[in-house]
C-alpha cells in the first residue's frame, strides 16, 4: 500500500466514521435519557435517504403514510385524555397528530417536489422522517416506559425488525444512490477530496456543535440532560418521563434521517441498510460506554477507520474484525470499571 | 397423582403418538419447535432465571453444527483428528469446542454489568457468524452438503418421523435437568443471582461462578441443538446461525415465560407457528413476495410485551392452579446438618480497631474501634447518617476499610471477600431488605444454608443430591419455626408485611450457622408484641453463646437487651459502655435529641 | 394562630397505600393549611416516605382520598402535581450532580418555564439571598458539594418553584447540628411566605420546635396527634418514641 491508497482509505474512513459519530451520540442520548437501547436508529438511516430518493423520483414515499396512520393512533389513544385537560390540549395534539401529516401529504401529493431544488427536498424528507421518532416513543416505548432495560431493549429489536420489514414493503429490494449534493471536487497534497465528503464532515460537525449548544444552554437541553443524570431528580422539577422521551427521539429521528440523506449519494442504500450502519455507531456508542459524548464520537471515527483499513486488506473479513473491536473494549472496561451494587 | 401430573402424562402420550397420525408437514414443524425449545430452554436459565441476556445463542447452534459437519464430511484430515470423524465425535468435538468458546467469551464478557452483556453477545453472535461464510473449509457462504444421518447401530435416522422421537428424547431429558438443577441447592445460587449480587456473595454464593455454570449450560444445549439440526438437514449454510435467529431465540423464551422451564417449549411453539402462518398470509395481503412476515411478528411482540411482561405461561397456568401439597414445617424430618463448635463465652470474636473509609473527600468512619465476644450483645446506635452501615460494610467485606484493621476470630479479615469472611461463620441482615420476594420463605432461609451444603451443579440436575438437600432445607424450617414464621414457609417472601420480611433476613442469617450475628435494624417496622419476640429469641441466641452486633433506632428494644452500647455520629465513637452510662451521656443526648435552640 | 381558621391546602383523609398484599399505610389522615408547618415524625419503617410518595401520585392509593386545594386528586402524576405548586424535597436529594449549582437551581424553575413564567432570575436571586453559600459555589458541579450545602441546594432548588406546599423529607438526615439549625432556620423562616409546609422528619425535638402541629407515626398508623407544643411535653412521646425515658425532662 502507498501514501495515496491510505490517504484514500482515510477519507473514506473519516467520511463513514463522521456518519458513525453522530449515530453513535443519538444512541448514546437516547439511552442515557430513555434506558432504551435503540437498535431502530438503522432503520432511520435507511428511512431518510430512501423518502429522499422517492421523492426524486416522484413517487410519494412509503413513509407519509406511515406518518399518516401512526398520527391517527397517537390522536385516537391520546384524545380522549387531551379532551378532559381542556380545548388548547386537544387542538395541539390534533394540529400534530393529524393536521401537519395532512399538509405534508397535500405538499407531497400537489406541489411536485421533483422539480423542488435539492435541499428543500432534503427538508422535505425530514419533515416526513422526523415525526415518526416521537409517535413511535408514544406507541411504542411510552407504555413500557418503566420496565427493564432487557424489556426495553427486546421491544427495540422487535421495532427494528417490523421498520425494516416496512422499509421492503415501501422501497422495494433495490438499492438506491441519490445524486452527489456537489459534484465539486478539490486536489489536496495529490489527494482528491470529493466536495460530497467535505458536506458529509462539514455537515456533522455542525450537527455535533449545535448539538452541545443546545444540551449546555437551552432550558430543554438541560432538562435532557437531568433526566439522563437523575431522573427521580428530573421528574419532582416536572420534567416529565414522557417529555423527555419524545424530544430524546426526535432528536435520534432527526439525526438517523439526516446521516442517511448524507451518505445516499456515496454509498447505495438498501431497505435494510440501515441495521449494520446502525450497530457500527454502536460499536463506537460501546466505545463510549454509552455514557460519554466525546469517547462515543472518537470511538466511531475510529470505527469508520478500522472498517475502510480492513476491507482493503481483507475485505471478506471486514465486518469481523469491526465487531470483534467491541470485545478487548468491552474487557478493558469491564477491567477499569469497579462493579458498584446499586442502591435503592 | 396430581393434576399437573395428569396433563404432563396425557401431553407425553399424545407427543409420542404425534408420528404415527400426523402428516409429515407437521411432524417437520415440531421437530423445529424441539430443536428451537431446546436453544430457548438454555436462554430461561440464563435469562429468564440469570438475569444474563444473550443475543448471541444462534452462534452456538452454529458451532455444533458446523462442527460435525465439517468433521463428517471432511475428505483429508489429519491422524490425530480421524477418530472424531463420524456423528458422534463431531458431537463431542462441537460440545468441547463451545465450551471453550463460552468459557472464553464468559470470561471477556460475564463480568460486565446490565446491558453491556446484551450488547457484547450481538458483537460476538456477528463475528461468528461472518466467520462461518468466510472460512474456506467451512463452505463459505454456500456451505458444507452430503452430511451422513444418525446411525444407532444398524438403524438410520433418515426419516423426519424417526429423527422426532430422538429431539423430543434429548428435548425432554434436557427439560428435566434444568427443572431438577432448579430445585436444588445449585438452583438457589442460580435463582439468586437477580437478587443482586451484595446479598447472594454475603451468602457465600459464588456468583461469578454460577453466572459461568449457567452461560455454559445454555451454550451447550444450543451446541446439542445444532448437532441434531446438522444431521437432520445433512446440510448447513450460516443463514441460520445468524444474529436474527439470536434474536428469535431470544423472542421465543421471553414470549413463552422467560423464567419458566416449560415456557421455552410454549415460545418456541408459538413462534414457529406463528412465523409459518404469517409466511403464508401476508404476501397475499401485500400483493407482492417478500420478507414481510417480520412486520406483524414484530408488531405482535411489542403487543405481547405491553399485555403479558412475563410472557405466555404464567397466563396459561392460571387456568391450571399448582395443586401439590406442602409439607408443614414439623415434617421435614431429616438427620440435622453439623453445627459449628461454640466458642466459650467471652472469647473475644470481632475487633475492629481505628478502621476508617473514605468516600473522596467524605470521611464515612473515622478511626471506629469496637469489639464483640461471644455471649455478649453489642449495640451501636447513632442517627441515620452517622456511619453505621458503612462500618457494617467494612465488617462484612463488602467494603474494604482506607485504613484501620478488622479482625474475626483472631484473623485479619479486611480486604477478604465477603464471602470468605461469612465461611468463617459470620452472617448478616440488611437494613434494606434483600429477599427474593418471587421465591418462598422457605428457600430464602435455605440460602442462607449454602454454605453448609456442597453437592454441586451435575449431581443437582441428576438429583443426586436429593438427602442433602432434606437436611438443608429441614435446617431452613428449624430456623423458620424457631423465629416463628412456622407457618409462613411456603408464602412468597415478598408477600409478607415488611416487618415480618426482617425477621426472614434473621432466620436466613441463623441458617448459616454463624457464631457471630450482624443485625442491620431488625425491629424497624415491628409492632410490640412482635419487638418482644424478637428481643427474646436474640437473648436465647446469646445464651447459647453467639456474639451479637445490632444496629437499631428503638432505644426502648436497645436499653433492655445490650449488654454494651456504643454510639457513632459523623462517623466517629462518640460514647460507649453500659446502656446505663451511655444513656445519661450528655453528648449522646446531644447527638439523639439535637434540637434548634 | 390565624392559620388554623384557613382552609386546608392538603387533606389526607383514611389513606391507605399497599405493596402488593403488603399494606404499608393504615387510615392515615392528615390536614396542611397555608402559612401552617406540620410534621410528621416516626421512626424507620413507620411509612412516613410512603406517604410522601402517595401525596405526590407515585404511588396508587388502595383506599381514602387525597384533596389538594380542594380538589380530589385522580389520575394524578407528579408532572401535574408539580405543575400545581407541590413541590418535594426528598430524603436522598436527588441533585444534578454533574450540573453546575446555577443550572441545578434553574431547573428547579422548569415546570413554571412552561408555564410562561419569566421569573426565574428574580427567583434565583431570592434563593441566593437564602442561602448565601449557593451564591458562593454556583459554578461548581453538584456533586462535589459538602452535605450541608446539598441540602441547601435541594431546598433551594425546591423553591425555584415557587411552591405553594412544600414537603420536605428528612432534611436533618447525615447533617451537623450547626447546618441542621441553619436549614430548621430557613424552614421556619418560609413560614411567612404563606408556604404550606409539611415536614417529615426522624428529628423528633427539632421538628417540633419549629412546627405547629405534629403527627406521630408508628407502623403505618397515626399513633398520636396535637399541637407541637403539647406533643413535646407529651410522656408518650417522651417515652415511646424519644426513648431515653425518664429523667431528661
Amino acid at each position: 500500500m502507498d501514501l495515496q491508497i491510505a490517504l484514500l482509505l482515510g477519507q473514506d474512513g473519516v467520511v463513514n466514521g463522521a456518519i458513525y459519530a453522530l449515530l453513535a451520540l443519538a444512541l448514546v442520548l437516547v439511552f442515557a435519557v430513555t434506558r432504551v437501547i435503540f437498535i431502530p436508529q438503522g432503520e432511520f438511516v435507511a428511512y431518510g435517504a430512501l423518502t429522499l430518493v422517492s421523492l426524486q423520483a416522484g413517487h410519494a414515499p412509503g413513509t407519509l403514510w406511515l406518518m399518516l396512520v401512526l398520527g391517527a393512533a397517537v390522536a385516537a389513544i391520546d384524545g380522549p385524555a387531551a379532551w378532559r385537560q381542556g380545548r388548547r390540549r386537544l387542538a395541539g395534539l390534533l394540529g400534530r397528530q393529524l393536521l401537519y401529516p395532512f399538509v405534508i401529504a397535500a405538499l407531497v401529493l400537489g406541489a411536485a417536489p421533483r422539480d423542488w431544488p435539492v435541499l428543500l427536498q432534503v427538508a422535505l424528507a425530514l419533515v416526513i422522517v422526523v415525526p415518526l421518532g416521537p409517535q413511535l416513543y408514544r406507541l411504542i416505548y411510552q407504555p413500557v416506559a418503566e420496565a427493564s432495560v432487557l424489556v426495553l431493549l427486546i421491544v427495540s429489536v422487535a421495532l427494528h425488525l417490523a421498520l425494516v420489514g416496512l422499509g421492503l414493503l415501501f422501497f422495494g429490494a433495490e438499492g438506491s444512490r441519490t445524486p452527489a449534493f456537489s459534484e465539486a471536487s478539490f486536489e489536496v497534497g495529490g489527494l482528491t477530496v470529493s466536495g460530497q465528503s467535505l458536506w458529509v464532515i462539514g455537515a456533522s460537525a455542525l450537527l455535533i456543535v449545535a448539538l452541545y449548544v443546545f444540551f449546555e444552554k437551552s432550558l430543554y437541553g438541560k432538562a435532557l440532560r437531568a433526566t439522563a443524570i437523575n431522573r427521580a431528580g428530573a421528574r419532582l422539577m416536572g420534567i416529565s418521563t414522557t417529555l423527555a422521551g419524545k424530544l430524546t427521539f426526535l432528536l435520534a429521528a432527526a439525526i438517523g434521517a439526516l446521516s442517511g440523506i448524507l451518505i445516499a449519494p456515496i454509498t447505495t442504500i438498501y431497505y435494510d441498510t440501515g441495521f449494520l450502519v446502525g450497530l457500527k455507531g454502536f460499536v463506537g456508542a460501546i466505545v463510549g460506554g454509552l455514557a460519554s459524548y466525546p469517547v462515543a464520537a472518537a470511538g466511531a471515527l475510529l470505527v469508520g477507520l478500522l472498517e475502510s483499513f480492513s476491507s482493503f486488506w481483507a475485505s471478506a473479513f471486514k465486518e469481523v474484525i469491526v465487531f470483534t473491536l467491541i470485545i478487548p473494549v468491552l474487557v478493558w472496561r469491564s477491567l477499569t470499571t469497579r462493579y458498584v451494587e446499586e442502591e435503592e | 397423582m396430581s393434576r399437573q401430573r395428569l396433563i404432563l402424562g396425557v401431553a407425553l402420550a399424545l407427543l409420542a403418538l404425534g408420528p404415527l397420525v400426523l402428516p409429515e408437514f407437521y411432524i417437520t414443524l415440531l421437530n423445529y419447535i424441539g430443536l428451537y425449545a431446546l436453544v430457548a430452554l438454555g436462554l430461561v436459565l440464563l435469562t429468564g432465571v440469570g438475569g444474563l441476556t444473550s443475543f448471541g445463542q444462534a452462534a452456538f447452534v452454529g458451532l455444533g453444527a458446523y462442527a460435525t459437519a465439517a468433521l463428517t464430511t471432511a475428505t483429508a484430515l489429519p491422524a490425530w483428528l480421524a477418530p472424531l470423524a463420524n456423528p458422534w465425535g463431531g458431537l463431542l468435538a462441537g460440545l468441547l469446542l463451545t465450551a471453550l468458546v463460552a468459557l472464553l467469551l464468559g470470561l471477556l464478557t460475564l463480568r460486565l454489568s446490565g446491558h453491556y452483556l446484551p450488547l457484547g453477545t450481538i458483537a460476538w453472535g456477528i463475528s461468528l457468524y461472518f466467520l462461518f461464510g468466510n472460512l474456506e473449509f467451512l463452505g463459505g457462504h454456500t456451505g458444507i452438503s452430503g452430511i451422513p444421518p444418525l446411525r444407532f447401530g444398524g438403524f438410520e435416522l433418515r426419516d423426519g418421523r424417526h429423527f422426532y422421537y430422538l429431539i423430543w428424547v434429548v428435548l425432554l431429558a434436557a427439560v428435566w435437568l434444568t427443572s431438577n438443577l432448579l430445585d436444588s441447592r445449585a438452583g438457589r445460587a442460580i435463582r439468586a443471582l437477580k437478587g443482586g449480587a451484595l446479598m447472594a456473595e454475603a451468602m457465600g454464593i459464588d456468583t461469578g461462578r454460577a453466572k459461568m455454570v449457567i452461560f455454559l449450560i445454555a451454550a451447550l444445549f444450543a451446541c446439542l441443538s445444532g448437532w441434531l439440526y446438522a444431521h437432520l438437514q445433512r446440510f448447513v449454510n450460516p443463514t441460520p446461525f445468524g444474529l436474527h435467529i439470536g434474536i428469535e431465540y431470544l423472542f421465543m423464551a421471553v414470549i413463552g415465560g422467560a423464567a419458566h422451564v416449560w415456557g421455552a417449549l410454549l415460545g418456541a411453539a408459538v413462534i414457529t407457528v406463528l412465523k409459518q402462518w404469517l409466511q403464508d398470509l401476508l404476501p397475499q395481503l401485500f400483493g407482492a413476495t417478500g420478507n414481510f412476515e417480520v412486520i406483524g411478528f414484530g408488531l405482535l411482540m411489542i403487543f405481547m410485551l405491553h399485555r403479558a411482561r412475563e410472557g405466555l405461561w404464567p397466563w396459561l397456568t392460571r387456568w391450571f392452579p399448582a395443586s401439590a401439597r406442602r409439607p408443614a414445617s414439623a415434617e421435614f424430618a431429616a438427620e440435622p446438618l453439623p453445627a459449628r463448635a461454640v466458642p466459650p463465652a467471652g472469647t473475644p470474636l470481632l475487633e475492629v480497631k481505628d478502621a476508617v473509609k473514605q468516600f473522596g473527600g467524605l470521611v464515612a468512619n473515622d478511626r471506629m474501634s469496637l469489639g464483640v465476644a461471644s455471649g455478649e450483645i453489642l449495640a451501636l446506635i447513632g442517627p441515620n447518617g452517622a456511619g453505621k452501615s458503612t462500618l457494617f460494610n467494612l465488617i462484612t467485606g463488602v467494603d474494604p476499610p482506607t485504613s484501620g484493621e478488622v479482625r474475626f476470630l483472631g484473623e485479619r479479615v479486611d480486604g477478604r471477600s465477603s464471602r470468605a469472611i461469612a465461611r468463617m461463620g459470620m452472617s448478616r441482615t440488611f437494613q434494606h431488605v434483600r429477599l427474593l420476594p418471587g421465591m418462598s420463605v422457605l428457600e430464602n432461609v435455605a440460602l442462607g444454608a449454602h454454605l453448609r451444603g456442597r453437592h454441586g451443579v451435575p449431581a443437582a440436575m441428576l438429583h443426586l443430591e436429593r438427602a442433602e438437600e432434606g437436611r438443608l432445607l429441614a435446617e431452613a424450617a428449624r430456623q423458620c419455626a424457631r423465629v416463628g414464621l412456622g407457618e409462613h414457609l411456603h408464602d412468597a417472601a415478598g408477600s409478607l408485611p415488611l416487618g415480618k420480611q426482617r425477621i426472614v433476613e434473621i432466620a436466613r442469617a441463623l441458617a448459616a450457622d454463624p457464631c457471630l450475628l450482624l443485625l442491620d435494624e431488625p425491629a424497624a417496622g415491628l409492632r410490640f408484641l412482635e419487638k418482644r419476640s424478637l428481643a427474646e429469641l436474640l437473648r436465647q441466641l446469646r445464651a447459647g453463646g453467639m456474639g451479637i452486633l445490632l444496629v437499631e433506632h428503638d432505644m426502648e428494644f436497645v436499653m433492655d437487651l445490650a449488654d454494651r452500647v456504643v454510639v457513632m455520629e459523623f462517623g466517629k465513637k462518640i460514647a460507649a459502655g453500659l446502656p446505663r452510662e451511655v444513656q445519661s451521656d450528655p453528648a449522646v443526648i446531644e447527638a439523639y435529641l439535637g434540637g434548634v435552640d | 394562630m390565624s392559620a388554623s381558621n384557613r382552609e386546608p391546602i392538603l387533606e389526607v383523609s383514611d389513606l391507605c397505600v399497599s405493596y402488593g398484599k403488603v399494606e404499608a399505610l393504615h387510615h392515615v389522615s392528615l390536614k396542611v393549611r397555608p402559612g401552617e408547618i406540620v410534621t410528621v415524625i416516626g421512626p424507620n419503617g413507620a411509612g412516613k416516605t410512603t406517604l410522601l410518595s402517595a401525596i405526590m401520585g407515585v404511588l396508587p392509593l388502595s383506599r381514602g382520598e387525597i384533596r389538594y386545594q380542594g380538589e380530589t386528586c385522580r389520575h394524578i402524576d407528579i408532572e401535574r402535581m408539580v405543575a400545581r405548586g407541590m413541590t418535594l424535597v426528598p430524603e436522598k436529594r436527588e441533585l444534578f450532580g454533574e450540573m453546575s449549582v446555577e443550572d441545578n437551581l434553574l431547573l428547579g424553575a422548569f415546570m413554571r418555564r412552561r408555564l410562561g413564567f419569566r421569573d426565574e432570575r428574580q427567583t434565583l436571586a431570592q434563593v441566593y439571598e437564602i442561602f448565601p453559600r449557593l451564591k458562593e459555589r454556583e459554578r461548581q458541579m453538584a456533586g462535589t458539594l459538602s452535605g450541608g450545602e446539598r441540602q441547601m441546594l435541594a431546598v433551594g432548588r425546591a423553591l425555584m418553584a415557587q411552591p405553594k406546599i412544600l414537603m420536605l423529607d428528612e432534611p436533618s438526615l447525615g447533617l451537623a447540628p450547626l447546618i441542621v439549625r441553619e436549614i430548621f432556620r430557613v424552614i421556619g423562616d418560609l413560614r411567612q411566605t404563606g408556604v404550606a409546609i409539611l415536614l417529615i422528619e426522624q428529628n423528633a425535638r427539632a421538628a417540633l420546635q419549629i412546627s405547629d402541629y405534629g403527627y406521630v407515626l408508628e407502623t403505618g398508623e397515626v399513633a398520636l396527634e396535637g399541637a407541637s407544643a403539647q406533643l413535646e411535653d407529651d410522656p408518650k412521646v417522651i417515652e415511646s418514641y424519644l426513648g431515653l425515658g425518664g429523667g431528661q425532662h
